[in-house]
């Protein structure tokens, strides 16, 4: 069985190592300062006993006051998983941190995020639509779309 | 005088025998050899996400269906594990053990298609196909039995399944679970030493360990590349921790070894689905869920191993009869994250079986 660990118990070890790094934390998951991300994501992946070499899925919901994007980890040497979330405020031109130096993995989803969503990645080897066509106006899962 | 040449670009699809759907891939030419690949998506893209937060919590299983169309058994399933988490629903144990055998046979099915059709884009042409889809007709068969649908099925219901299944069935599944090994070793005295399917896929298209688990690759393609992990043993959801069975690996991560845990999977399939017909117990199939279901505020990912990869869920409700938002974890997507690495260096005909082997449906890709 896949160990989800706690939210919490990560976030007070993140704390000391970053402090104001994690925004607030729960038994499901932690939300890290999107300025803190990469930094949160490179510990939590090299760091021998969590060892989050897989990441398993990236997602973005839209709330309307902020966008949410959600970063499933899995180590597969530990069978063990965390949920990552971060925030971005901006509306008109949100902008978070690529992850994909870390894990490839990240490439196709950071774009369709950018596409759907319309969240820029930082540091993103090749950010552009992945389903819609270049020239599309708006981006389509955003909750105001119509 | 030498004769002066120079790169070119060629696109190969998104029309394309190869394609296995709507799929472009813009390759740059050098020769035979391909120097750069860009794969291009969108060309099925019928927002499925977008459509979902319109939808009732049931009435999106239909939806679910035309994401990988050839397991449309898996996909039910994944949608359905996520809304019971979310909303808290049991399920009864008769209903379990029907979604492992559905599941299982879909699994077999898919496969079915993805060895044929790869070897179909190694050169055998269709013969190899039309044996496996003479399987797989067998399943449909079996499918059409307990739904009456031979692709969409729509057959899992949160909380269950829509029916129980027919007398009928038991005896025509028996019957097929005997049969079937008897099929895998008869692909196999075609294949397993065949001279010319070894030559195009040993050492060809190869993924290494490393870099499978960094792309996030699933599924056979993982395993392929020699990671023991399965979702099923490594997080069983619904009744898989009763079932014993194998995780077969490959070693080098080439086309070869995609193609033979693909058979393996096959036989451990057949494994599960006679040990789950044994265990199949009497009851209800569907527990008393509402008309409406309006989970309580919340989120909750499910996922469980599709024949292509990990298959995830991840809802959001906020206390309506739809989703806030639905996120499609798409194996067939992430897969193919590593494909330009894959196929540079390698000539044009490499490439084309480098991509049938990782196996997608575009249905889940472009979603």
């Amino acid at each position: 069985m896949t160990v989800a660990l706690s939210g919490q118990e990560i976030a007070d070890k993140l704390d000391k190592q970053f402090p104001g790094g994690i925004v607030e934390s729960s038994q499901d998951s932690l939300v890290v300062n999107s300025e803190f991300l990469l930094m949160v994501a490179t510990f939590l992946k090299d760091t021998p006993d969590l060892d989050f070499n897989y990441l398993t899925a990236i997602t973005a919901v839209d709330y309307y006051d902020y966008f949410e994007v959600v970063y499933r980890l899995t180590s597969m040497e530990h069978n063990h998983s965390l949920v990552v979330k971060t925030r971005c405020y901006e509306r008109a031109n949100p902008t978070l941190p690529s992850v994909v130096s870390l894990w490839r993995g990240a490439d196709f989803q950071e774009r369709e995020i950018y596409d759907l969503m319309g969240i820029s990645f930082d540091g993103h080897p090749n950010l552009k639509r992945l389903f819609l066509w270049q020239g599309f106006k708006g981006h389509p899962l955003r909750r105001d779309y119509w | 005088m030498a004769i002066k040449t120079e790169p070119f670009v060629l696109n190969l699809g998104p029309v394309h025998p190869s394609t296995h759907g709507v799929f472009r891939m813009r390759t740059t030419l050098d020769g035979e050899v391909v120097v750069d690949m860009e794969p291009v998506f969108g060309y099925l893209h019928r927002g499925i996400e977008k459509l979902a937060e319109e939808r009732t919590y049931t009435g999106v299983i239909p939806l679910t269906d035309r994401l990988d169309y050839l397991a449309s058994m898996s996909n039910n399933l994944a949608y359905v594990l996520a809304v019971e988490k979310l909303a808290g629903t049991t399920v009864p144990e008769r209903a379990e053990y029907l979604r492992v055998i559905m599941a299982e046979l879909q699994r077999i099915a898919s496969h079915l298609i993805a060895v044929g059709a790869f070897l179909n884009d190694c050169g055998a042409f269709m013969t190899p196909i039309l044996y496996m889809i003479r399987e797989r007709e067998k399943i449909l068969d079996l499918f059409d039995m307990v739904c009456g649908q031979r692709l969409t099925y729509n057959y899992m219901r949160v909380g269950g399944v829509s029916h129980d299944i027919p007398d009928e069935f038991l005896p025509a599944l028996d019957k097929f679970v005997r049969r079937m090994p008897g099929f895998i070793d008869e692909y196999d005295r075609l294949l397993e030493k065949n001279e010319i399917l070894l030559v195009r896929a040993k050492g060809v298209g190869i993924l290494p360990k490393e870099l499978a688990i960094n792309i996030s690759a699933g599924g056979p393609v993982l395993r392929g590349s020699g990671v023991k992990w399965d979702i099923r043993k490594a997080d069983p959801y619904s009744v898989y921790d009763r079932f014993e069975f194998d995780i077969p690996t490959g070693t080098v991560g080439d086309c070869y070894d995609r193609y033979r845990v693909r058979i393996e999977e096959m036989r451990q399939s057949v494994r599960i689905i006679k040990q789950a017909m044994e265990q199949l117990p009497l009851g209800a199939v569907k527990s008393e869920v509402p008309h409406l279901i309006r989970p309580p505020v919340g989120e909750a990912y499910a996922h469980i191993e599709a024949p292509k990869g990990e298959l995830g869920f991840y809802l959001v409700s906020d206390n309506s009869i739809a989703p806030y938002r639905c996120a499609i974890r798409a194996p067939s997507l992430i897969n193919l994250t590593a494909l330009r690495d894959m196929v540079r260096g390698w000539k044009v005909a490499d490439a084309i079986a480098t991509f049938g082997s990782i196996d997608i449906c575009m249905g889940e890709v472009d979603r």
